[in-house]
């Protein structure tokens, strides 16, 4: 135990996060240098927060590889403010997978897990999951072996079946959380049947710990998680100005301190950050693209290994998608977080994720991103690997098109599948959209 | 400046097509050949050909899958929107486009004014598509050209229940170990590629008439079954191959 502390101190804490900090300064450096011999013609200035998130980002997973700490696998869905309180260390296979996805490297893993008979058909996340864990392989950073998992149905029903898999394999105890699904308002017995959920869960995360809860360290937590999803809420919202600062794929990757270290002080330092920069950028009218013409919303999560295609494609037609209910959902639900109450407002928290509320709920969420962020059309992705999230997407379409007087694009591609997707065809869809608002809006000012 | 005209250039996965268009909308030149391997090739030997009208500053226009290739082009749009204008320059009224290419299908409904209201594409595989059809002929043994009009010697089609192209194929095969009538078989082969055109218009809503564009729309047999499948006429483009080029050239006027 004495030699694991050691490397964790010397690997992480001190080579590894002195490396960190100088590779992240240095980055800030070279972006700064890049913008100012080279303006981008489609791009404005990157974000330089940029080179701080992947600093957090890379510490973390470097913690994760050296860390002495009990490690619970999580689901982001998950209620995870106890696991922090109890010193856990979290780890997201999802997140994972989205990394493993945006930089190309889920296809092998995909494949594989299908090599174990894991079909096609199941989630692309779940196979990059299991991919790594049955052939050993961590293309990204190494994965700290779980000592606990804490799952919630609110997102799907496939996380029950792949964490049962998972538990097995590492033969772990594994704790799920069944949230019912919220089809107008949380219910006073929901509420309750997820409380005393939360509250057996807690014994099982104080036994495995093998420590009791704090209440000051739970209220901290929830403090910091609060403030984080507060700031990740204004963050978003600065893509109300025009030209927006930010893009979809800017929120895309900047959530991910939000997923994996919600409940932290230096996540909430973070934001404070990037929310300054991007204050500068809206006072200065500094665009994330040169010539913002059309103003898009994404729904659904992003197809992580087309992010530069698309976006870059995008910019080339002078639209941006400035939003998405993806990184929406990790701020909508903050003004309900409470940390004089934290059992209940974390079951009011996960029973109202997105994905546990009806498609009239998503309705309403488009109806107000379209109405405070002056969206002029909808790209709905339907993806194959979510179908929860791409259940009733062409009824959303059709009703978004008919009551809102909004087009609305559906893209059938996969969140981390490339195996599926052609990016000619798609393009030349998403291009004949671009085109029908772009005529839709100049009608509309020659009237 | 005022140009004199406007070139379009429609580079697709089979064909490539190319229309000038003086001030008037007047063809003064066009052209279809398939397209090569050596697609930059092709779009040099165009330009020598229409030198005289890109020395008299004519603008270019390209549209289709090698839009981007089109160096020269002042700029580029996709077929739904140079269908649209093609078509809508040629009947002037609201409609349903189809047009089927060699990769893809298309369905535009057009508006009262030109505007696109509403589109759909099949972009997964190669049903629905002249590609499927193309094939088919091959295993045939028949040119592309003539496999509509053999579809139309009969009234009677074999059900055909795959699109697919290779799934279709085992149908085939199977219809034909059973002494299936060939000519049957190829309008079955038709009406299964029709079905699922009317499918796609389904799904956006038919906004009579139906107009075609496109090489498929030179197939008789899929203009009859097409009409027969939505109860109306099917009206079809005068140039249907030079539709999306025609559109282009117009939208550099």
């Amino acid at each position: 135990m004495i030699i694991k502390k050691l490397k964790y101190l010397i690997n992480s804490e001190l080579i590894g996060k002195t490396f960190l900090r100088i590779n992240s300064l240095l980055e800030k450096r070279k972006l700064k240098k890049r913008q100012k011999t080279k303006k981008d013609k489609l791009f404005g200035p990157p974000v330089y927060s940029s080179s701080e998130m992947k600093r957090l980002m890379s510490q973390h997973y470097l913690r994760g590889a050296y860390t002495t700490k009990k490690v619970a696998w999580v689901t982001s869905g998950g209620p995870v403010e106890h696991l922090l309180a109890l010193d856990y260390h979290l780890f997201y296979p999802e997140n994972h997978a989205a990394l493993c996805g945006a930089r190309k490297l889920s296809t092998e893993l995909i494949e594989d897990s299908e090599d174990f008979s894991y079909s096609q058909d199941i989630c692309s996340y779940v196979k990059i999951n299991f991919g790594g864990v049955l052939k050993n392989r961590d293309p990204i950073a190494r994965i700290p072996r779980p000592d606990l998992i804490l799952t919630c149905n609110n997102i799907c029903q496939t996380v029950l079946y792949w964490y049962r898999v998972i538990a097995d394999i590492y033969k772990i105890p594994i704790i799920v959380i069944d949230a019912p699904f919220v089809y107008d308002s949380v219910r006073n017995h929901q509420r309750e049947y997820v409380k005393k959920q939360l509250s057996g869960a807690i014994e099982v995360m104080e036994r495995i710990a093998g420590k009791n809860l704090s209440e000051k360290k739970l209220s901290e937590v929830m403090h910091y998680s609060k403030e984080a999803v507060s700031l990740w809420l204004k963050i978003l919202m600065t893509a109300r100005h025009k030209p927006s600062p930010i893009t979809a794929f800017d929120t895309f990757i900047h959530m991910g301190p939000i997923v994996n270290l919600r409940g932290e002080k230096s996540t909430v330092q973070y934001y404070r950050q990037l929310l300054a920069e991007l204050e500068y950028r809206t006072r200065n009218n500094i665009g994330a693209i040169q010539n913002e013409e059309i103003r898009l919303l994404w729904d659904n999560l992003p197809i992580w290994f087309m992010l530069r295609e698309i976006s870059t494609s995008l910019a080339g037609k002078n639209t941006n998608i400035i939003a998405a209910t993806f990184s929406y959902a990790w701020g909508e639900l903050a003004p309900l977080m409470d940390e004089s109450r934290p059992i209940d407002s974390i079951a009011d928290i996960y029973l109202q994720v997105l994905l546990n509320r009806s498609t009239f709920s998503k309705l309403e969420t488009f109806k107000k991103l379209i109405r405070e962020l002056d969206i002029d059309g909808i790209i709905l992705h339907s993806n194959r690997s979510c179908k929860p999230y791409s259940l009733g997407q062409i009824d959303q379409r059709n009703r978004v098109a008919s009551d809102l007087n909004i087009p609305a694009f559906l893209i059938e591609a996969d969140q981390a599948d490339s195996r599926d997707f052609n990016f000619n065809q798609a393009n030349m869809r998403l291009e004949a959209f671009i085109e029908e608002i772009k005529e839709r809006k100049w009608k509309r000012t020659a009237q | 400046m005022e140009k004199n005209g406007s070139i379009g250039i429609d580079i697709g996965s089979t064909t490539f097509k190319a229309v000038v268009l003086n001030r008037k909308k007047e063809i003064l030149f066009s052209k279809v050949v398939p397209t090569g391997i050596k697609i930059a090739d092709q779009i040099d030997n165009l330009f020598q050909e229409i030198s005289f009208y890109t020395k008299e500053g004519y603008n270019i226009i390209s549209t289709g899958y090698g839009k981007e290739m089109v160096r020269e082009a002042t700029n580029r749009y996709t077929e739904i929107t140079c269908h649209l204008k093609g078509i809508y320059e040629e009947f002037r009224t609201a409609s349903t486009i189809v047009d089927i290419g060699g990769q893809d299908s298309k369905v535009i409904k057009c508006g009262p004014d030109g505007e696109l209201i509403d589109f759909v594409m099949n972009d997964k595989c190669s049903a629905g598509t002249g590609r499927f059809l193309e094939n088919m002929a091959g295993r045939f043994g028949i040119h592309i050209s003539e496999i509509g009009g053999i579809a139309n010697r009969i009234s009677k089609a074999q059900n055909i229940s795959s699109t697919c192209t290779v799934f279709a194929e085992s149908e085939i095969i199977s219809l034909l170990s059973q002494g299936v009538n060939t000519d049957e078989i190829l309008r079955g082969l038709h009406l299964a590629l029709v079905r699922r055109i009317k499918s796609m218009i389904k799904s956006i809503g038919f906004n009579p008439p139906l107009i075609m564009s496109g090489g498929v729309s030179l197939n008789p047999a899929i203009r009859e079954l097409l009409g027969k499948e939505l109860g109306t006429e099917t009206l079809v483009s005068k140039n249907p191959q030079l539709t999306a080029a025609y559109g282009a050239a117009l939208l550099g006027l």
